[in-house]
């Protein structure tokens, strides 16, 4: 029933947000045009441009990868998990651990590389880890840390969600908020908290880019590679087979998808499992690539991640890979007008509650493909 | 014989319990007679032992204060404010920005506008509702979730703008100002509790805790500053419960029951939720401020989410919704869960001599293959405090899949001006389930979740009872609707979704 005071306010919250959206529109053309400017003008190195954007591609990429498993149990389950952040960083933990054993075997005792090297001396760059002398110890890091997490998941959705299932979204919102808080310091009382190195250094390639270089290293590489193959990996299960079509089932309908015997007890395990893995090899990635690892990266991730869920949409995975991408560059990209760094996540936040006024659909319009 | 006498003293307890001032001071009083006797294992002296209870006094009134306005938004209106930190930050800093003298004075200081403290203080309230205002404006439209999530980034932004070193030293019309970047602001403006120090009373007051407990000047005065901050904070539990039992806190009530069915009885819900929402936030800035503003100083650090988790769990343990659970909730949380490890860890350190720990967790675990916990025990012990967050989380996990409601979160507060407690068997005649007062409440929205739709004749009775004086109404509803309470509790959760179903019913 649709009162005179209904379409009232449902016409002036309307032009709130047009209004929003034309200011929206008349600062990205701003930039555009101030860009353009820049760049013929010379004040804005075309090199520069290309390094921030390929920063923020790889960077995107981890989010991107990790926002799928947010993605998919925000559809799912139907609640925002704030744990999920501290998952990826015990997925890196726990992959690391696995490269440290095989890399290090008989350089240093089984605890203190399982422990990825807790104490200073004897840590990845004293051990030579990288993808090019170490290719097996790292390939074995992400299997470990993929299926570790995914099994760590299913736990951890075991003994926190698993009793409140029926529970409504924001009773276990607040409940992931704890699970999260018990991750973070439970990897730290075993892991200890002090920040370390992980890599040695690799060749890099430098790329002419008309008036500067950018430069690409191994690691790099191996990371765009890494989470290509994996996002392809998840298109193709969730296109291809009876597990993916369940799942899309039950974000559409759990009732229906119930009544239809879908397993949704097994697709519950399976998405941990899937959401799970896929955040344990991105912060196996993340540590990879920056080459350092504490323990509260992923935690810090979170909220990126979720700008870039809920740019891409809440509930389609390819919403969250194009969210994970766009919120990386222009991170970077924000650089040139925001020097320093400091802005950077600001950058990100401020994106993220736009889209949410503007959009809340996010840019795939909320269609869930998973 | 005896029996029956003991069932009556029991049954005068409990009546006697159901008082709330009862209830928070058995609470406080059990609190502060277990830290006593703490004290006394620990070999404190009296002024030690006394210093320990002023200082749980300190944190348990702090975090009562924001607690408090924290179940103004959530527990009232059913606003997911999940970055309280934030505005508590805001509060402090623009205080401190406002008090500081314009001269630095000192070489790594920043200028400030050099106002007096009252001025600055009400700036930085001012300050933190405002920025409830920025948010809530554009904000309220979005599902609890991602009001939740909006509120948090909102903190963060907060929280790395104040440490950016792009803010550490501005000019904003023509004033110097800065939030001194991630070295933070160091307090080099006179104690603002000055106004009562200087008072001619105050120094019989230092000569009597001196005689009392043997308190210096110093603790003398950090005992009355707890004692200020109690003050408010009953100052603060007196506008809330006011403003919850007035027509406009029924008004958060329904909204936070069924927001559609509030709007069709012509309250424009948006803008209830914008005030409250600007009042909570207010009322956080008030306790950022009163939190820290006597301290040397401030770090961006202070300001970590960390902050909204401890006030989160508060809330929950004394129950969302009562303004005396949210007091109770922050008592027991920080006696148990924030200064309890702690002192549990010095207590077992007195009574029990522990050996040194293993460096690593390696070195904890790998004894036990030869069946020695030992070192795992002292590694345990070593890192007690990092493990004190974990029991924090576990405490939220067990606490929402046991107790959603907390202690006292099972009171249904309802909507209505009138009690709803005793039902005449009379069925109902034609009145309608909204009728019968100003309020929007009438009948029906508190229990319209727990209630099936089709149980009309109950609804209908409800608009028809006699108005009783509305202070004793909690708690005639806490015993009278034990019945229905069981069941709320477990359909609770569904409140806060969009169940569009309930409103069919309400509208007839």
């Amino acid at each position: 029933m649709s009162t005179v005071d209904d379409v009232v306010t449902r016409g002036r919250s309307l032009s709130t947000e047009q209004l929003l959206l034309i200011a929206v529109g008349i600062g990205v053309v701003l930039l555009v045009g101030d860009l353009i400017l820049g760049v013929l003008d010379g004040s804005y190195s075309i090199s520069r441009i290309g390094r921030y954007v390929t920063e923020g591609v790889l960077y995107g990429l981890i989010m991107g990868l990790a926002g799928i498993g947010l993605s998919m149990t925000y559809s799912i389950l139907n609640f925002a998990n704030f744990a999920h952040g501290d998952t990826i960083t015990a997925g890196a933990f726990i992959g690391w651990g696995g490269t440290y054993l095989i890399a290090g075997w008989g350089a240093a005792g089984l605890g203190h590389l399982a422990l990825v090297g807790p104490q200073r001396g004897l840590g990845g760059p004293q051990l030579g880890i990288s993808i090019t002398s170490t290719p097996v110890a790292i390939f074995a890091g992400l299997l470990l840390a993929g299926v570790g997490t995914a099994l760590f998941a299913v736990l951890i959705d075991r003994l926190a969600y698993k009793p409140m299932r029926g529970a409504g979204g924001i009773p276990l919102l607040i409940t992931s908020i704890g699970v999260a808080f018990a991750l973070r310091y439970l990897i730290t009382f075993v892991y200890s908290s002090q920040s370390r190195g992980t890599t040695a250094s690799v060749p890099s390639a430098d790329l002419l880019l008309v008036d500067g270089y950018v430069s690409l290293d191994a690691h790099d590489g191996t990371l765009i590679a890494a989470a290509v193959v994996l996002m392809l990996g998840v298109h193709l299960m969730l296109q291809r087979t009876k597990l993916g079509k369940a799942m899309r089932a039950m974000s559409d309908n759990k009732d229906l998808a119930l009544v239809t015997g879908i397993p949704t007890e097994r697709v519950i395990r399976w998405t941990w499992m899937i959401g799970g893995g896929l955040a344990g090899s991105a912060g196996y990635l993340m540590v990879l690539w920056t080459g350092t690892i504490d323990w509260q990266f992923g935690w810090l991730l979170l909220l990126l991640i979720f700008a870039a869920v809920i740019l891409g949409g809440i509930g389609s995975i390819y919403g969250a890979i194009v969210g994970g991408l766009v919120i990386g560059i222009s991170m970077h990209m924000s650089m040139i007008w925001l020097p320093g760094g400091d802005f950077t996540t600001i950058t990100a936040f401020l994106m993220m509650i736009l889209v949410l006024l503007i959009r809340p659909a996010g840019l795939f319009g909320g269609k869930t493909t998973a | 014989m005896s029996s029956t006498a003991n069932a009556d003293r029991r049954t005068q307890l409990e009546s006697l319990w159901e008082h709330d001032a009862v209830k928070i001071i058995a609470v406080i009083g059990a609190i502060y007679i277990v830290y006593a006797l703490i004290g006394l294992i620990l070999g404190y002296s009296l002024d030690g032992i006394v210093n320990t209870l002023r200082r749980m006094t300190y944190l348990i009134a702090v975090y009562g204060m924001v607690t408090l306005a924290l179940n103004l938004h959530w527990g009232y209106t059913g606003l997911f404010n999940i970055g309280v930190a934030g505005f508590m930050a805001i509060g402090l800093y623009v205080t401190m920005m406002l008090a500081k003298p314009a001269d630095p004075g000192g070489a790594a200081q920043y200028a400030g506008l050099g106002l007096p403290m009252p001025i600055a203080i009400i700036g930085g309230v001012v300050a933190a509702g405002l920025a409830g205002l920025v948010v809530a404006l554009p904000a309220l439209r979005l599902r609890a979730d991602y009001f939740a999530i909006t509120t948090i980034a909102f903190a963060e932004i907060v929280r790395l703008g104040i440490t950016s070193d792009a803010l550490q030293q501005f000019t904003i019309l023509g004033a110097e100002l800065g939030t001194g970047g991630g070295r933070g602001l160091i307090r080099n403006y006179d104690d603002p509790m000055n106004v009562i120090f200087q008072l001619e009373i105050f120094s019989s007051f230092v000569d009597l805790t001196n005689s009392l407990f043997g308190f210096g000047p110093t603790q003398a005065r950090a005992l009355a500053y707890s004692i200020v901050l109690v003050i408010v904070l009953a100052g603060i539990y007196w506008l809330i419960q006011r403003t919850s039992r007035s027509p406009f806190g029924r008004v958060l009530k329904a909204i936070r029951e069924d927001e559609e069915a509030a709007q069709s009885l012509g309250k424009d819900t948006n803008m209830f939720k914008i005030k409250v929402f600007v009042l909570g936030c207010a009322l956080m800035g008030l306790a950022g401020i009163l939190w820290r503003f006597r301290r040397t100083g401030v770090t961006p650090e202070a300001f970590r989410p960390h902050v909204t988790f401890y006030i989160w769990i508060a809330l929950i343990i004394g129950g969302a919704g009562s303004n005396t659970g949210s007091i109770l909730g922050s008592g027991l949380f920080v006696a148990v869960l924030f200064e309890g490890p702690q002192y549990l860890r010095r207590v077992i350190d007195q009574l029990v001599a522990i050996g040194d720990a293993p460096n690593t967790f390696a070195g904890a675990v790998g004894p036990l293959l030869s069946a020695n916990p030992v070192p795992l025990v002292r590694y345990t012990f070593a890192e007690f405090l990092t493990l004190q967050f974990v029991i924090m989380g576990v405490a939220l996990i067990l606490l929402m899949q046991r107790r959603p409601d907390g202690l006292l979160g099972h009171r249904e507060e309802t909507a209505a001006a009138i009690p709803l407690g005793a039902r005449p068997s009379a069925a109902g005649g034609g009145s309608g389930g909204g009728g019968g007062s100003d309020s929007v409440s009438g009948g029906g929205f508190a229990h319209s979740q727990t209630r099936d739709q089709n149980d009309d004749s109950d609804q209908q009775t409800d608009g028809g009872i006699d108005a009783e004086t509305v202070g004793t109404q909690a708690d005639t509803n806490d015993r009278s609707e034990d019945s229905e309470s069981s069941q709320g509790s477990e359909s609770s959760d569904n409140t806060y979704q969009t169940d569009d179903s309930t409103t069919d019913g309400e509208t007839q």
